[in-house]
């Protein structure tokens, strides 16, 4: 299996004040392609800073992080943003879509800081993504005038259309009620089964029953690394919540 | 980064937010057209009295005999006889550098005609008189070289001595009019010129041979002047100086002597009116071009707020691969998108301004292409200057601290 990921016992030191704050204190994992990777960790287990790290946001003070078989730590702020637009689509918990903006220009956007994507094919690649996600029938709806679901669903469009090696996903069903998280669930698991690479973080222990790999954080260090042998299904779970009861 | 793309993103950026943008452009809107406006007022009163000091003249010099003292006492110019006929011979001989000259000698006195009289003067001058002081003959013919050579009693007058001595509207060609007892026989009428910008009337005129009127007028030899004309403006200098030094020459001053004539031009009256008029132009233009640093500030005002206001946004952009290079280009390109359409819109209200004060309250306007090039590079210089700090600003924000902006 193609390695994506691979971090060599990477540490993150923050200097606040007079005192020097560890939120990584040496984490090693290798992730590969095809994976659905869970992070977990109660806040202050250090995955806000690894999930910057993994995103090529941040940059660890020591260890070895390799994208793709890229090594990112020595690389500088300009290199690591062309790295970001090609490797990587993030999905955030607040969705961040451009304000007044339709779904089709919110996902072109990372396609518009890669000038060798042309404008018809960027064009083509956003609706090709959005078509993927559910949303084939709302290209030209502004990102006000759609629900919470439909805008993660446009964000998780915009971090296709890059086709990237890995999709880093933020809490990105913590702002919604639990039907629509499911309905994300389902269609993080319908692009785990095309053989997407994705890293999910989250507080919440549920999310670990539905990938297929689970890693737990406490205070810098991975404590838990386990491989889930049986995946639910998210659809499954959806089917079985009663209707009308959150909508 | 391709910069087609990100100036599709500042326009779409630019997009969603109309209004700001149009109040933001507001300023440069005013700044620019009041600028051009400004400027074409000013300009175009140079413009006028620079035309009025023309219409009296081509490239016009004018030698006077210089005052002099006589046992402690300066003497008036008009009475000294140190210019001669001689040296209006002999500078029409050897300058080089003049398209006309005219001896000027002039005898004031009571004109009659038939039983109206008028008090005017006659001067007497060269046919080139005519050229140097951009006049023409409407009625009848100049008199001749001929008529010069025998001080012949004919003379050409102005409107306005047609006006005073034939009320009746009969054709003065051919009459006779007399001053100081001499009669001479109008051969011609001048062309009307009206009012110069002194307030002197250019139509109270009787011009006649100068050798009519030193001979057969006053009976004296020397000259009250002598008008000529550069070849073009610019040479207006070196034609002075050749006057000068053939004049010093004739006089036979010692190196050492002060000049006993004096040379004026129309150019010094020109500029002296120039002076004024740029002074006023110059001030119009500050007071407008504060109102464009103004518009400039209020750019930078609404820009800052905005990085502020789309924190969110910049982290976003960055994560999906932006590079604060791209930032800091998409601000500075919504900056100059704003001030350079503010600045095309100011063009063309400030154009439109200057005719609508050309044509209700009748000033002189002049718009010089010149000065829209100035105000619209100004208002592009202002976009980028006052556009850089809040684009460096959003340029520099942390993605990681952005993205998480509430």
């Amino acid at each position: 299996m193609k390695k994506i990921i691979e971090l060599q016992n990477i540490k993150r030191n923050f200097r606040v004040g007079e005192e020097t704050v560890h939120a990584l204190r040496g984490i090693s994992f290798t992730i590969c392609e095809g994976e659905f990777v869970t992070i977990m960790g109660t806040s202050g287990s250090g995955k806000s800073t690894l999930l910057n790290t993994l995103g090529c946001l941040d940059t660890p003070t020591s260890g070895e992080y390799l994208l793709d078989g890229v090594s990112v730590r020595t690389m500088s702020k300009p290199q690591r943003a062309i790295l970001r637009n090609r490797k990587i689509g993030f999905v955030f918990q607040n969705y961040n879509l451009l304000p007044k903006t339709t779904a089709v220009e919110n996902v072109e956007l990372p396609l518009m800081y890669n000038s060798s994507v042309s404008a018809t094919e960027r064009r083509k690649r956003a609706i090709d993504a959005l078509i993927s996600v559910g949303l084939g029938d709302r290209l030209e709806h502004k990102s006000n005038q759609m629900s919470g679901g439909q805008m993660q669903r446009v964000a998780i469009a915009r971090a296709l259309v890059n086709n990237p090696a890995v999709i880093l996903a933020d809490e990105a069903t913590g702002n919604l009620d639990t039907r629509t998280s499911f309905e994300i669930l389902v269609l993080f698991q319908k692009l785990h089964a095309e053989g997407r690479t994705i890293i999910f973080v989250t507080h919440n222990p549920e999310l670990a029953q539905y990938s297929s790999r689970n890693i737990r954080l406490r205070d810098g260090h991975v404590i838990e690394d386990t491989v889930n042998t049986h995946i639910l299904s998210a659809a499954e779970a959806l089917a079985a919540l009663p209707k009308n009861d959150e909508d | 980064m391709n910069g087609t793309n990100l100036f599709k993103i500042a326009l779409r950026a630019l997009a969603n937010n109309k209004l700001r943008a149009f109040l933001t452009m507001l300023g440069i809107i005013i700044g620019v057209a009041s600028v051009i406006a400004m400027l074409a007022i000013g300009q175009g009163s140079k413009r006028s009295i620079q035309q009025q000091i023309s219409e009296m003249g081509s490239n016009m010099i004018m030698i006077h005999p210089g005052a002099e003292m006589r046992g402690g006492v300066r003497q008036d110019p008009s009475a000294m006889q140190t210019l001669k006929l001689e040296n209006y011979e002999k500078l029409s001989e050897e300058c080089t550098y003049l398209s006309g000259i005219s001896p000027n000698v002039s005898s004031s006195g009571q004109l009659v005609a038939g039983s109206n009289n008028y008090p005017s003067s006659v001067s007497g001058v060269s046919i080139d008189y005519l050229n140097i002081r951009q006049l023409s003959v409407e009625q009848g013919e100049m008199f001749s070289e001929n008529d010069i050579r025998t001080a012949a009693k004919v003379c050409v007058i102005g409107k306005t001595i047609v006006d005073n001595l034939f009320p009746d509207g009969s054709d003065p060609i051919g009459k006779v009019i007399r001053c100081n007892q001499i009669p001479m026989r109008v051969v011609g009428v001048l062309k009307s010129k009206g009012y110069n910008s002194m307030g002197q009337d250019q139509d109270d005129v009787v011009l006649a041979p100068y050798t009519t009127v030193m001979k057969r007028l006053l009976a004296q030899t020397y000259l009250g002047g002598i008008f000529a004309s550069a070849l073009t403006e610019d040479m207006t200098e070196e034609a002075v100086e050749e006057i000068t030094s053939i004049l010093r020459r004739e006089h036979k001053l010692k190196a050492t002597d002060d000049d006993d004539f004096t040379i004026r031009t129309q150019q010094e009256l020109s500029s002296m009116l120039n002076t004024t008029t740029d002074l006023m132009t110059t001030l119009l233009a500050c007071i407008a071009g504060i109102s464009l640093v103004v518009g400039g500030i209020g750019i930078m005002n609404i820009m800052y707020v905005s990085v502020t206001e789309r924190t969110r946004e910049i982290g976003l952009r960055m994560s999906v691969g932006a590079r604060g290079v791209d930032i800091l280009s998409q601000f500075l390109i919504e900056a100059i998108l704003i001030s350079i359409t503010g600045g095309v819109i100011g063009v063309i209200i400030g154009c439109g301004a200057s005719f609508m004060i050309k044509s209700i309250a009748h000033w002189p306007v002049f718009i010089q292409p010149w000065s829209v090039l100035l105000s619209f590079a100004v208002c592009t210089i202002t976009g980028v200057f006052f556009g850089w700090y809040p684009a460096k600003k959003a340029a520099d924000l942390d993605p990681i601290d952005a993205i998480r902006y509430e």
